[in-house]
């Protein structure tokens, strides 16, 4: 579990993130979701330690992240894996390279043994037979999964995701969220997927958060998500036709 | 000016961040093979082309400019390997490589930037600017005076050539080379170099590590590497030069 008390976070005078204070349930797919320039993507480096802290505080199971040093934070960065918005795989390597890249440099195992477990991580997210092409020459679709699969090579006990359908159609959403949320259940790991993408929300989303001017405006289920009189929250959730249709129905 | 102050502090926060011990030393010795072959050797034909031509061009001006029966012949092959010693071969090409290594090492690491990849290094725990950068500079301080050195041979070739089309004896010049050679204006030449390879590897790095923004941006700091990089080249050029030959 993953645990943000009081967090404040600001740019100068703009102050992005404002008494923040949620927990991030192990074994569930948490959902930060929220409008553009809410603040949840703030909240996920400020979470893993890519921007300081103005005050707060981030527990990663009662360890306290946010006062540890750079070398105990790379040592709890050992059991996270992210998927960024855009992939981020190094250009210059290919899809195994990718892969066993992490396996390389943190664990004490053969050649072999890496290659089973890039073998292993790449039919998970079906892409087996990849390993020696390039991310230029991979689809969008190809490059999250691979970004996937780089992420949980190590095991992880923390998966983050930046908005990891941005730019994908429909139907490889689907593919990617069902990926996520069985890799969640599979491995029992604390995942937070920061999103804006409705159809994210009501396919996977257990504990949902709602940022709204840097402030956790709500948070409840999926259930819970469609029922709530909360004026800001169903502006956003329903600003589509379909999904006042929806409501309605 | 508070800005400038501040940039330069960064830099060298960003320097004591570089020089660590690397992760691992397998992954490192790779990393490092792949830049002395991107920044070393891949350099090799434009150190070729440029002394070659430089060394012509300055053999044929001391023929035009000392053409005197009074001065003897072998000073045009004496001032051509002086001043491809000291000045040429190590500053204008170290300002040429700033263009070429300056740039690239610049746009690779502004590219990584703004698409998100250093930040994965980082989340994976590893301490991304010595990951980076440490092989980059060890590569170039440990390459480039080879280029000079090679740059120097190859000027002395084209001065040689450089002299034969306007009639300088291949005997005066030949002569003027062996005349008073110092052996402590190559050490000064190789000195220079390194620490211009220091240079233009830590501020293109700098330039390119600390990218905000996106495309428009790598170019920014692409064109930031090599005009900084030119400017402390010629400013450490008068200082190194002040220190170890007056």
């Amino acid at each position: 579990m993953i645990e943000v008390k009081n967090i404040n976070k600001s740019f100068g005078n703009n102050y992005v993130l404002k008494n923040v204070s949620h927990k991030f349930l192990r074994g569930e797919t948490n959902l930060i979701m929220g409008e553009s320039g809410s603040g949840k993507t703030t909240l996920l480096k400020v979470m893993i330690g890519l921007y300081g802290l103005d005050s707060g505080r981030i527990n990663y199971d009662n360890r306290e992240f946010s006062n540890m040093n750079i070398r105990e934070k790379r040592l709890v960065r050992q059991e996270i894996g992210m998927l960024f918005q855009g992939g981020a795989l190094f250009d210059y390597m290919t899809v195994e390279e990718n892969i066993m890249f992490p396996l390389n440099m943190f664990k004490q195992n053969s050649h072999e043994e890496n290659l089973e477990r890039v073998n292993f991580c790449l039919k998970r997210v079906n892409l087996e037979n990849t390993n020696n092409l390039l991310p230029s020459e991979l689809s969008g679709g190809m490059t999250k999964r691979v970004a996937i699969a780089r992420a949980i090579s190590m095991k992880p006990k923390y998966l983050f995701c930046d908005e990891p359908n941005s730019g994908l159609d429909p139907k490889t959403s689907i593919v990617i969220d069902n990926l996520i949320q069985e890799i969640t259940q599979e491995y029992n790991i604390t995942t937070i997927i920061n999103t804006h993408d409705m159809n994210s929300v009501m396919e996977i989303g257990q504990n949902i958060a709602f940022i709204h001017n840097g402030v956790i405006w709500w948070h409840g289920n999926q259930e819970e998500l469609t029922k709530t009189n909360n004026k800001e929250l169903n502006e956003f959730v329903f600003a589509s036709n379909l999904f006042k249709r929806i409501r309605h129905q | 000016m508070l800005k400038g102050i501040r940039r330069i502090g960064e830099y060298f926060i960003l320097m004591k961040k570089i020089f660590n011990k690397p992760a691992k030393f397998s992954i490192f010795f790779k990393q490092l093979v792949l830049e002395l072959t991107k920044i070393g050797l891949n350099s090799i034909s434009i150190v070729i082309i440029v002394s070659i031509f430089i060394g012509a061009v300055v053999t044929i001006q001391q023929y035009l400019n000392i053409d005197d029966p009074l001065i003897p012949g072998y000073l045009i092959g004496f001032v051509t390997r002086d001043a491809l010693i000291l000045e040429f071969s190590p500053t204008l090409i170290g300002l040429i490589l700033a263009g070429k290594v300056g740039s690239n090492i610049a746009s690779e690491l502004g590219t990584m930037r703004v698409t998100e990849q250093i930040d994965a290094l980082e989340i994976m725990g590893i301490n991304s600017a010595s990951f980076l950068i440490l092989p980059k500079i060890i590569a170039a301080m440990f390459f480039f005076p080879i280029l000079i050195i090679l740059s120097i041979y190859i000027g002395i070739i084209g001065g040689w050539i450089g002299g034969n089309s306007v009639g300088v004896l291949a005997s005066d010049f030949i002569a003027g080379l062996q005349y008073e050679y110092s052996q402590y204006y190559m050490t000064y030449s190789i000195i220079k170099t390194a620490v211009f390879a220091l240079i233009i590897t830590s501020v293109s790095a700098f330039f390119g590590f600390t990218t905000k923004g996106g495309a428009i941006n790598v170019g920014i700091s692409s064109t930031k590497a090599v005009v900084y990089s030119s400017i402390i080249i010629l400013i450490f050029n008068y200082i190194l030069t002040d220190l170890l030959l007056t």
